[in-house]
């Protein structure tokens, strides 16, 4: 007689555990997804990473994977590595049948009325949607806290933010809510968030994951990537989403790199590591974050690493660039939510009623004050007399960012820094500086400007909360990030420090909420 | 401080169809001024003999074949419309006039 696990040990098992259960009948994806669901309702209340959950429809996705796997044959052979194992969806990327909404109210009870490419490959490969995770409205924040419809909470800590702006996707994976998640990444989204809440998270080469059916912030930066508790989960779901989609003219034509074999090999010896001297030092770095990211020098070199120091000087600048460059993008993509064929109309309250002022009226109520921001700075930096001098230098800064990095890979096999400059910070610490906010990116914002792979690991903790440490790769080399953060991980995880296995039990901490 | 005026702000405001309060306005316009105050040294290092990038990765000619792909019809097309008549989008009057 088989035992069947009891549901809170199922969900604290990785995407591939799962998997491998799943495939040899030990469990089924009902109950998988079951676990999931009842896990999501009892910490939704604390946490508010979901905008939201479709139940009904996951629970149908996994009833059919378990019909497969018993009736057995060719079909059951085709079923992806994945199948049946439960995933969430950041509400920035489009899902028929279920609203997008950017969490923005401008976007409230839309439905979309197609499925983004990486959506229509995880039903291909009959993933059960959970549902669709929160985030700052846009993608536009570091922290969650931008999102119309609430913030979401860190699990580590619930005073905390969980980063943004894929908070959401980053808190589900933290607290057991999903094994696996999709986040997308302009300035570090995916990978900020895995810093705060001790998951990692992948940016992929610009062009490696088709970015069709993700709702555009600015769209020479914008990536789609997973979001995972572990590595190798990471690489699993990066190769289902991955490899080129005609419905993207900036899709890289390559087909997707063995990243789980990379991931499966932790052999760093031998391997040059750079360390960015401008990322790794310097003023706003705090002592822990500083300190879990020498112990993790420390354990490549042990392990064989040289540890050689590049330098990037335009990094000084990168921060000036993407916050040109971004706004910018966002500014012109953003002209589309006018309240005419899709999204909330709203009237002007006096006056008459024409075309403009309601656009006027639409968006300033639909709107929440960072993309106004945003999208003020960006017409700004887009007029005429200011063109040449903030968007036409931002993209030559461009240039020089991806100089410097040519120069350091010619040093290094992989670049490495901390993710964020410091942990996870309080609910409204930064919510009324825009600059503040905007300093938490400062280490993963080069990556999007020269459009190389990036990835989260986490390194150990700070007084409790996790440290997040990013490994750089040239493009389309996004195995060298996995094969170098999976040795990260191994290393650390050998002397018993596998981070997201340490967060505190939240069901005890909501009881004073 | 960026010379940013509220005039300045309210301009773009109109630019980008957003209407904007007083409160807001004054607001925005601190703000502004001291993002791009903290993104203008992006001039210093952009110096005249660098290339301008726009693209990471940058591909050319990507082109596909001239067929008709999948289409919606009016109705999905209209499923999410605010108003909508007769099959169109409806929309208040597009002219300032009486």
């Amino acid at each position: 007689m088989t035992t069947t696990p009891h549901s809170t040990d199922l969900i604290r098992l990785t995407a591939a555990e799962m998997a491998a259960k799943l495939r040899a009948g030990e469990i089924t994806s009902v109950d998988l997804t079951q676990a999931h669901l009842d896990r999501i309702e009892a910490v939704e209340p604390t946490l508010n990473a979901f905008l939201h959950v479709s139940a009904e429809e996951a629970l149908t996705t996994a009833a059919e994977v378990d019909k497969i796997r018993v009736a057995g044959g060719a079909e059951a052979e085709k079923l992806h590595p994945l199948a049946g194992v439960p995933i969430a969806i950041k509400d920035l990327i489009v899902t028929k049948g279920q609203p997008t909404t950017a969490a923005s109210k401008i976007l409230e009870g839309w439905m979309s009325p197609y499925d983004a490419t990486v959506v229509e490959k995880i039903r291909e490969a009959k993933l059960p949607i959970l549902g669709k995770t929160n985030l700052d409205e846009f993608a536009m924040g570091s922290s969650t806290e931008h999102s119309a419809f609430g913030p979401t909470r860190n699990p580590w800590d619930i005073e905390r933010i969980p980063g943004g702006s894929g908070g959401g996707s980053a808190a589900a994976v933290a607290a057991f809510e999903a094994p696996l998640a999709l986040g997308t990444d302009t300035g570090g989204s995916i990978r900020e968030p895995g810093a705060f809440t001790g998951t990692v998270g992948t940016k992929p080469t610009y062009g490696g994951v088709s970015r069709y059916g993700a709702i555009a912030m600015a769209s020479s930066l914008d990536q789609i990537g997973p979001v995972t508790r572990t590595v190798e989960d990471a690489a699993l779901l990066h190769e289902l989403i991955g490899g080129h989609d005609p419905k993207d003219s900036t899709s890289l034509p390559e087909p997707v790199p063995a990243l789980v074999d990379a991931a499966r090999t932790h052999d760093v010896a031998g391997k040059k590591i750079g360390v960015i001297k401008q990322l790794a030092t310097g003023e706003g770095y705090q002592q822990g974050v500083l300190d879990a990211f020498n112990s993790s020098l420390d354990a490549l070199r042990e392990a064989g690493a040289e540890i050689v120091e590049v330098d990037c000087p335009s990094f000084d600048y990168a921060l000036g660039a993407y916050y040109l460059i971004m706004p910018s993008e966002a500014s012109s993509n953003l002209a589309r939510y006018d309240g005419v064929r899709y999204g909330t109309r709203v009237l002007p309250e006096e006056g008459p009623l024409t075309i403009e002022r309601v656009m006027g009226a639409t968006r300033a109520a639909g709107f929440g004050e960072e993309v106004k921001r945003r999208i003020i700075l960006g017409t700004y930096a887009l007029s005429a007399g200011y063109y040449d001098a903030y968007y036409g230098s931002a993209q030559k800064i461009r240039t020089l960012i991806q100089r410097d990095f040519d120069a350091a890979f010619e040093q290094a096999d992989v670049l490495i820094s901390p993710t964020a400059p410091t942990v996870a910070f309080k609910m409204g610490e930064k919510t009324d500086d825009p600059m503040a906010m905007y300093l938490n990116d400062i280490a993963t914002i080069p990556a999007n400007l020269a459009g190389i792979p990036g990835i989260n690991v986490p390194a150990g903790l700070s007084d409790g909360l996790p440290v997040g440490i990013q490994f750089l790769a040239p493009a389309k080399e996004d195995a060298r990030v996995y094969h170098a953060a999976a040795a990260l991980e191994e290393l650390l995880g050998g002397k018993g420090e596998v981070i997201w296995q340490q967060i505190p039990d939240l069901a005890s901490s909501s009881v004073d909420v | 401080m960026a010379d940013i005026s509220r005039a300045d702000v309210e301009h773009l405001a109109k630019l980008a169809h957003i209407s904007m309060s007083e409160a807001e306005l004054e607001k925005m316009t601190g703000e502004l001024g001291v993002i791009v105050d903290s993104v203008k040294t992006v001039q210093e290092a952009a110096g005249e003999d660098i290339p301008a990038t726009s693209h990471p990765v940058a591909l050319t000619n990507v082109f596909r074949e001239d067929v008709i792909g999948h289409t919606y019809t009016a109705e999905e097309s209209l499923a999410n419309a605010p108003d909508a008549e007769d099959g169109r989008f409806k929309v208040p009057a597009i002219l300032d006039e009486e």
